[in-house]
């Protein structure tokens, strides 16, 4: 295997894993020894070795989120060792490699918790409530027609860096389950002023923001107290600064909007 | 619900009235602790207690009194409504979870710092702000004018080793309190900028601790080296 250490030694570990059945039921811990595990895996290859122990045993798998599993997707997700994706800052999970952890160690695998990310099933949360925030309004309108010049409308640099800044949020909730308030400020402060600072989203800047802001709360997400954990856990490093534009967004969008409601 | 009310009950509304009262109450403590600085001249309290009697009487210092108490209760009640907000948004807790390694303490501990500065300010108010506006003082004579002598009382419970160990304590923990706090208010009201965000988590950091020294030395300095 390309790059992979032939001198690095299989690993055994325990794992104590967050099951639940289904959305209804009380879940628990459970302990699992797996052996064997080599340093190059990653955690969510670690957990298919597991699984595949599991399903030979005839027992239930462990259900989690995963797709690219190349940090793009945002899809995995995983509280694990106490930290959102795991011990390493600025990787996903399924970035995150085994050659972190130590033969004999003892690994806490848990889902997000949130009471706006309700358990599906054992590691798995629905995060739908994400997607209703951003069908409130982040996106732009755009009518069909020709393709316009991609020159058409200047930008400068420093503008379009720090759009597409905000605009690597993967949205994968991180900032979510680190925060101590389970606020989804850092979430949506990266989709408000990645917006907002780009011509194309000024159309529907100032009713973007309010009726984001008002679907995140109806969503019931706790309020920021800027502690920072979320941007120290972001594994695509949104900067607590968008939620200062956010806020800045949202004082003078209820200012100076047109909606009295 | 019209937009004023949605705009001030949202998670973002309540945040910019906290960071408001916040920044105003730090206004405060400035003014207290200039005037409270007075009790170091060595005149018998004869200044502090002209200075205390002005400001219980003066029309403009009691409007702002009231100003001062409404910051008071809208910091705290919008806390108290942000935190059960916050508490309901995690039903379930994690069985580990180590916050430790993203942020600081005081940061995550804002609740039970304030709760303990709420504490102090009820013991404190009886202590000095209840004898001193309803009765309870005895009179000195200062150019042939009677004061409340609001000096002798503070110098009194400075030599009680509990007291002066509460009021210690709590201003550690309002240090702790403005840490946070002080920069947090720039962050909530949306005033953070590579040109003056370092500036103002310094001047925070170097005022949270500055502002609660000088609170701090006035009970040590009377129950240490001070005779009467």
């Amino acid at each position: 295997m390309a790059g992979s250490n032939p001198n690095a030694k299989p690993m055994d570990l325990t794992l104590k894993v967050w099951r639940q059945k289904d959305r209804n039921s009380a879940g628990s811990m459970v302990t699992y020894p797996v052996v064997g595990i080599s340093p190059d895996m990653s955690f969510l290859e670690m957990l298919d070795v597991l699984n595949e122990d599991l399903l030979r045993k005839g027992e239930e798998p462990i259900a989690f989120d995963h797709d690219c599993r190349e940090g793009i997707c945002g899809m995995c997700s995983l509280f694990i060792n106490g930290r959102a994706h795991g011990p390493e800052s600025g990787t996903t999970t399924c970035q995150l490699h085994m050659r972190h952890f130590k033969h004999g160690d003892t690994i806490t695998i848990e889902p997000w918790r949130a009471a706006a990310f309700p358990v599906h099933k054992d590691l798995v949360v629905d995060r739908s409530a994400f997607d209703r925030i951003q069908q409130a309004g982040g996106y732009i309108s755009v009518n069909t027609g020709g393709v316009p010049d991609a020159n058409a409308i200047p930008i400068a640099k420093s503008i379009a860096d720090k759009a597409f800044d905000a605009a690597t949020c993967i949205g994968c909730g991180a900032c979510v389950a680190a925060c101590k308030n389970a606020s989804a400020m850092l979430f949506v402060s990266a989709k408000v002023s990645q917006l907002a600072m780009l011509p194309q989203g000024k159309t529907e800047r100032k009713t973007r923001v309010e009726n984001m802001v008002a679907q995140m709360d109806i969503e019931g997400f706790g309020a920021c107290t800027n502690i920072g954990s979320c941007a120290a856990e972001c594994p695509v490093g949104i900067s607590l600064e968008n939620i200062a534009i956010l806020r800045r967004e949202y004082i003078s969008a209820t200012a100076t909007s047109e909606n009295l409601v | 619900m019209n937009w004023f009310t949605k705009t001030f009950s949202s998670t973002i509304g309540r945040k910019i009235i906290m960071s408001i009262t916040g920044l105003f109450l730090c206004s405060f403590l400035v003014i207290h602790l200039i005037g409270n600085l007075q009790l170091f001249y060595t005149d018998g309290g004869e200044a502090f207690n002209v200075y205390s009697h002005f400001m219980g009487t003066n029309p403009i210092i009691r409007t702002m009194e009231i100003v001062l108490l409404l910051g008071f209760l809208f910091h705290i009640y919008d806390a108290i409504v942000l935190t059960r907000r916050n508490k309901a948004s995690r039903p379930i807790g994690y069985a580990n979870n180590r916050p430790e390694e993203n942020s600081p303490w005081s940061s995550r501990n804002m609740g039970l710092l304030g709760t303990v500065i709420l504490v102090f300010l009820i013991i404190h108010l009886w202590n000095f702000f209840v004898p001193a506006r309803f009765g309870g003082l005895e009179p000195i004579v200062v150019d042939n004018v009677e004061y409340d002598n609001l000096y002798i009382k503070v110098v009194q419970s400075f030599k009680v080793w509990w007291y002066v160990l509460i009021y210690v304590l709590a201003m550690v923990a309002l240090a702790y309190h403005l840490i946070h706090g002080f920069q947090s208010a720039f962050q909530t009201l949306g005033l953070t900028h590579k040109k003056y965000t370092p500036f103002i988590q310094k001047f925070g950091y170097a005022f949270s601790i500055l502002i609660c020294l000088g609170f701090a030395i006035i009970p040590l300095y009377f129950f240490f080296f001070f005779e009467l």
